[in-house]
């Protein structure tokens, strides 16, 4: 992206998007459309994750520093930045899921509902039920598709047959994937294709009903229709969940998040509403990042 | 002298390469011939009356049937025991012993222990199950069976719990899982194959072993289920049949070669089907 | 529907329990590692203990006297110990060149289609057991030898000085030297897949660029891929060595168990694990009993020395194998 291809070409609400689709040559805006705005007027942003001083360590090593955010209730927001600023970092304290790892701790805090997750006492399985989180790379359980969803399930309580049948049948229509499996539903996970595999991820995430959904880069491992698929289904979850996405592609950002924060070297950057960002960036740096300039 | 130079590593080239071959077509003759060998003898020996009547005295006509179940239960003691110790004691090392030195320290003397000399195995059994009680049994081969079968357990399961995918697990603790749970139900059910392959080959390996068990199950030329005494098995009754002057026995001990050969190459066989059956392969 | 109760929102409930079994699970898996390892030093502690009278009734005697009386209730390592040194001698020094050339073989010279194949043949040769290596070592092999190499070596070898001694004397076809080849058998297979593996490391690069000035394959082999593996090797051959040392069913069927030392190869003669396999259930009296596990746990300490050493030189392959 060069200076030169900044310009005025049509922008929904009046102010230039700094970026513009490689393949049509438009400028992106984030997807305004009716429905969306409907609900902006309806329910206004509510806070659902309070990020306060939030540091992080890998052994010696600060990789967040002190970040302040706030996640809203059923929005987007997409986490951006370049290689090893910690976005990913980030997005892993959420779940705890850093807990697994002796030589990584996180401090300070993380307020759900006003309780703060990272303390001790939480139940970290509990948490996770509330808080679910989809990989880069598909991850499908050695077993069959209909027990890869139930495996989620069966943790929490006993489900009668008939039951699970519908909870897994509503957890694949959900995540887009019902018509294409429901045949083979005891094939095994891994014999489904890149897209599908993560598709059945995020169904399994579905499953256990969480308030939040934690995606970390979706789509980077799979091909351009893979990732058009996951990201329309990201648009028909943003309803019910709150998705918090990090990615390294600004297009998608563009195309799928209500809010955006940049990350650089384990700082929070900026954030805010992603037409804002994109169009009226007020950070120097956040301007850089998504011109182009580095990253 | 350039001209000669070049004849000369070829002629050098010539004598490795073919000797190389000669090495290899010895190793096969080898083979060949112990294969013969144990067919030949023992499929003449091969009579119902094997699976049916007990080991002779010198000098008489009999069968191998309380060496052969004999066999059978102290392998399949020394399995049940030594399995499931070598199965944790290898999961240990793989998902929770990441970093820490006892996790080396271990893997390190398990391999060594692999290669360790059986009779040694047995010699230790003698002065800690035999002596203090002052009776061969059962229980005490199938004690140094299972020592001699634990590190290659270990050593498979460790193998292939490592080649788990990292990501697999984090998915399984992002869904909320305990961690006993993500490795029974998921790193376990990746690499099942390989672990039961592990546990074959372990099979197979002390399906074979005699010098261990001569001093701690001896041997009984009767029918014996009872544990805690000697009891018959069929390595060490080929050894001391085939050392002995008798045809009887020398002809004993060639059935009784043939039948260990064969299972022990059956399960041999099996375990590395198993192994690289495509569909068993970790994702 | 919802899949599961939060609406109570307990965040700490029924963690108690959870921990619990993780702890149990993760305490026993703990447990059977420690098990391993405490397994080694047991062995070590008991074969110590039980040598104890022999030690104390021969002190370090026991290693310098070659006598082996049960009557006189007088015992001395030195035959068999002689004789588990030369047989493991004689094991390595025709085992290794027969394990490089198949090795050299498979690796570089085979086609592909006949690489598995004859894989799989010589690790059968592996899985054979030892007592029927044994089996056919006496009844087979041994007469074998005996009528159509070992007259033939005795008339050409014989006569050298010096070494001629070695190979002097009736063709018995059972003895050391037998012993000796059936333990070469015995390793060659180890070896040469290790030999293999470590051959399949060397990168292709420098493979090319030796073959890219015009070296011939064996000058390659020689000159780039066994320097590169060197350490590898010698941790093979002293794992095969290892093996030979302990070997026991084969080497009592061929080796004639007799407890002396002779100067020729061609003789019975005696080895630790042939000794204590022979001996030891019909061993009476403390002194019998301990001078033999006192055997037992010379033939531990020299082997888990090798092992040991093995298999430090080894961990280099094993790091390059794991990527």
């Amino acid at each position: 992206m060069t200076p030169d291809m900044i310009d005025d070409i049509g922008p929904r609400n009046g102010a230039t998007s700094l970026i513009r689709s490689p393949d049509t040559g438009r400028g992106i805006s984030p997807p305004l459309n009716q429905a969306t705005a409907a609900r902006e007027i309806e329910q206004p942003p509510v806070p659902k994750l309070l990020i306060k001083n939030l540091c992080f360590h890998y052994g010696r090593h600060m990789a967040l520093k002190s970040v302040n955010m706030t996640i809203h209730d059923r929005r987007v927001t997409a986490i951006i930045g370049a290689s090893g600023c910690g976005k990913s970092t980030l997005l892993r304290t959420m779940n705890r899921i850093y807990e697994l790892y002796p030589d990584q701790r996180a401090e300070g805090e993380i307020l759900m509902d006003g309780r703060n997750i990272l303390e001790p006492s939480v139940n970290l399985s509990h948490l996770r039920s509330r808080i679910g989180m989809v990989f880069q790379r598909p991850t499908p359980f050695p077993m069959s598709i209909y027990d890869n969803i139930a495996f989620g399930i069966q943790l929490y309580r006993r489900v009668p047959k008939a039951e699970l049948d519908i909870l897994v049948e509503a957890a694949l229509t959900k995540a887009a994937l019902w018509t294409e499996v429901k045949d083979k539903l005891r094939v095994v996970g891994s014999g489904l294709s890149g897209g599908q595999q993560q598709r059945l991820c995020i169904a399994r995430t579905i499953a256990l009903n969480p308030d939040v959904l934690l995606l970390d880069e979706p789509a980077s491992a799979l091909d351009p229709v893979s990732t058009e698929k996951i990201e329309q289904l990201i648009d028909e979850l943003r309803a019910d969940y709150t998705i918090i996405i990090v990615t390294h592609n600004l297009q998608q950002a563009a195309r799928v998040s209500d809010f955006t924060a940049l990350m650089h070297l384990g700082e929070l950057v900026e954030f805010g509403e992603t037409q804002t960002i994109f169009t009226r960036p007020t950070d120097r740096r956040t301007e850089d990042y998504v011109t182009g300039k580095y990253g | 002298m350039g001209i000669t130079r070049y004849r000369w590593r070829r002629i050098l080239n010539g004598f490795f390469l073919s000797t190389s071959v000669i090495a290899t077509l010895l190793g096969l003759a080898v083979l060949f011939s112990i294969l013969t060998t144990v067919l030949t003898h023992g499929i003449p020996a091969l009579t119902p009356d094997l699976f049916t009547k007990m080991t002779p005295p010198p000098g008489n006509s009999g069968g191998l049937l309380n060496a052969i179940v004999g066999s059978l239960i102290i392998t399949g003691i020394g399995i049940a025991v030594g399995a499931p110790i070598g199965v944790l004691a290898g999961t240990f090392l793989a998902e929770f012993g990441r970093g820490k030195w006892l996790t080396d320290a271990t893997r390190f003397i398990s391999d060594v222990l692999l290669s360790a000399p059986s009779i040694l195995i047995g010699l230790f059994v003698f002065t800690v199950a035999v002596k203090p009680v002052q009776h061969f049994s059962a229980w005490a081969g199938a004690l140094t069976l299972a020592i001699i079968a634990i590190p290659v357990i270990l050593r498979t399961t460790d193998d292939m719990l490592r080649l788990v995918p990292n990501d697999l697990r984090e998915a399984g603790a992002a869904l909320g899982a305990p961690q006993w749970k993500i490795v029974v139900k998921i790193s376990y059910r990746s690499v099942r194959a390989g672990i039961v392959t592990g546990i074959l080959l372990a099979l197979a390996r002390i399906s074979g072993e005699t010098a261990p068990l001569l001093f701690t199950a001896l041997n009984n030329q009767f029918w014996s289920s009872n544990v805690n005494a000697p009891m018959a098995n069929l390595p060490v009754v080929i050894f001391q049949f085939a050392m002995s002057p008798y045809d009887d026995w020398q002809r004993l001990a060639w059935a009784g070669a043939l039948l260990t050969t064969a299972a022990i190459l059956g399960l041999s066989v099996l375990a590395r089907i198993l192994l690289f059956s495509p569909k068993e392969r970790p994702q | 529907m919802t899949a599961l109760d939060t609406t109570n929102g307990t965040l700490s409930q029924g963690f108690r329990t959870q921990q619990i079994a993780d702890r149990a699970f993760r305490g026993l898996t703990f447990l059977c590692a420690v098990i391993v390892l405490l397994t080694l030093g047991a062995i070590l502690v008991a074969l110590a203990w039980g040598s104890l009278p022999a030690f104390r009734a021969f002190h370090f005697d026991f290693f310098t006297r070659s006598v082996w009386n049960p009557v006189t209730v007088q015992f001395g390592a030195v035959a068999a110990i002689y004789g588990t040194l030369t047989t493991s001698a004689i094991a390595i020094l025709i085992g290794v060149p027969v394990s490089f050339g198949i090795a050299l073989f498979l690796s570089e010279l085979a086609p592909l289609w006949l690489r598995r194949p004859i894989g799989t043949a010589i690790e059968l040769l592996a899985a054979v057991p030892s007592i029927i290596y044994g089996m056919w070592g006496l009844f087979v092999f041994a007469p074998f030898f005996a009528r159509h190499y070992q007259p033939w070596m005795s008339a050409h070898l014989g006569p050298i000085p010096v070494i001629g001694q070695l190979f002097q004397g009736p063709p018995l076809g059972i003895g050391i030297f037998t012993a000796g080849l059936i333990l070469a058998i015995m390793i060659v297979p180890f070896i040469s897949s290790v030999i293999r593996d470590v051959f399949q490391t060397v990168p292709a690069v420098m493979r090319e660029s030796a073959y890219s000035i015009g070296c011939s394959t064996w000058e390659v082999v020689w000159n780039i891929l066994l320097p590169y593996t060197r350490t590898s090797i010698i941790g093979a051959i002293m794992l095969g060595l290892g093996r030979a040392l302990g070997e026991t069913m084969a080497v009592t069927f061929v080796i004639g168990n007799a407890h002396k030392i002779s100067a020729s190869l061609f003789t019975p003669g005696a080895t630790i694990s042939s000794t204590i396999a022979n001996e030891f259930t019909e061993a009476v009296g403390d002194v019998y009993y301990s001078s033999l596990i006192a055997l037992g746990l010379t033939l531990f300490i020299v082997t888990m020395t090798v092992l040991t050493l093995a298999k430090l030189m080894l961990l280099r392959l094993e790091l390059r194998l794991r990527g």
